[in-house]
């Protein structure tokens, strides 16, 4: 099985019914193929949609439709949209209940780091920080190393995402918990 | 990503080429879309942004030092300029605490919780695109297209609006404006 599949499905399993998710860019975006049928998750993009569905079929693509990345997306039955200071007031004010999001690395204090490298790439933290200060539970979902490189690091060599420390770290290869009030 | 903007204002703004802007925006959209057309035609002087992993050539300007790039979490952008537009001089945010964002600012402790002092953005051209607007400049705005629009649309000395959709007044419901009228300078069709 590939490990994006594997980190998927594992992730898939966190997720209750009825919670508020955010789903990051990348292996993130397929937790949402890995949700059984029939299980109620209000999944929210951050540019302003609660209820956002799968890709729209072939030649039924909204041009005012699509999530965070821009890439045209559904809406299901009772989804609703908003405004970004809304958006990221569900983010920030405590109505999130799980994001899961991408890494670069994240070490031993369950800090991330998932935004940028230092004259190298910089795209931007978008949301990032504002999703693992904010949101209730964070999980990231990252292959465990990169190119032979450890991503599990002691301690961020990277420019860290927020102080909090992440609640799940999940590869292909171990499934990490930090304990509350752990970072060293 | 370009969505909900006002190609048409753009497109204008690239023809009477209108330089050495500062543009503040969630992110510089693809070279050929949005914002993105302004950064390609480099008539950017400094943009204050949340991302532009998607255009390689704001990148390069950023890099070459043709072009100043202010990164701003979303969340906290926005609140930067929902706040200029109501009137506030700032917001206070956990939100970048420990991380580099925080360099330079103040950083206050409100109910044994750790904040960052984030200023007040405001400019003096809003361009924002609607759904629909009437004759008196209330708009609504539609799906995902949303996004910055209607804050924006009130932290500005102008404010410039193209809209999908112009129709006589009374045919928005009360309900449904979500920019009121007064707020509107100029409204532009979009064909």
């Amino acid at each position: 099985m590939e490990p994006q599949v594997i980190i998927a499905r594992r992730i898939a399993g966190e997720i209750k019914a009825g919670m508020l998710v955010n789903l990051g860019i990348g292996i993130p975006t397929a937790v949402a193929n890995y949700i059984p049928e029939g299980l109620h998750v209000f999944f929210q993009s951050e540019n302003g949609l609660i209820g956002t569905g799968a890709p729209p079929q072939e030649g039924m693509a909204h041009p005012m439709l699509t999530d965070a990345g821009g890439r045209p997306v559904t809406a299901l039955p009772g989804a609703c949209t908003f405004d970004s200071a809304i958006s990221f007031g569900l983010i920030r004010g405590g109505h999130l209940d799980l994001t899961v999001l991408g890494g670069l690395q994240v070490d031993q204090r369950g800090y991330l780091a998932n935004w940028m490298i230092p004259n190298k790439m910089v795209p931007g933290m978008g949301g990032a920080m504002d999703l693992v200060s904010g949101a209730k539970r964070v999980i990231v979902a990252m292959q465990h190393s990169a190119k032979g490189a450890a991503k599990i690091v002691k301690k961020c060599t990277l420019p860290i995402t927020a102080m909090r420390p992440v609640d799940l770290v999940v590869t292909e290869l171990a499934v990490i918990g930090f304990r509350e009030g752990n970072p060293a | 990503m370009a969505v909900g903007t006002p190609e048409r204002v753009v497109d204008e703004i690239v023809r009477q080429n209108k330089r050495d802007l500062t543009i503040i925006a969630n992110d510089t959209a693809t070279p050929d879309k949005g914002i993105g057309k302004l950064v390609a035609a480099k008539l950017l002087r400094k943009a204050i942004v949340s991302h532009i992993g998607l255009n390689p050539e704001t990148q390069r300007q950023m890099m070459a030092g043709e072009l100043e790039v202010q990164l701003v979490p979303q969340g906290t952008l926005i609140e930067r300029i929902r706040a200029g537009g109501f009137g506030l001089g700032g917001i206070l945010t956990a939100t970048g605490v420990g991380t580099p964002v925080q360099d330079g600012k103040q950083i206050v402790k409100v109910a044994g919780k750790t904040f960052l002092v984030e200023a007040a953005l405001r400019a003096d051209f809003a361009v924002v695109h609607a759904f629909v607007a009437d004759y008196l400049g209330n708009l609504g705005y539609a799906l995902t297209a949303r996004n910055f629009n209607p804050v924006i649309a009130m932290a500005a000395d102008t404010v410039i609006v193209s809209a999908e959709n112009i129709v006589p007044v009374g045919v928005i419901s009360p309900d449904h404006v979500m920019t009121p009228a007064p707020v509107v300078d100029y409204l532009v069709t979009n064909p």
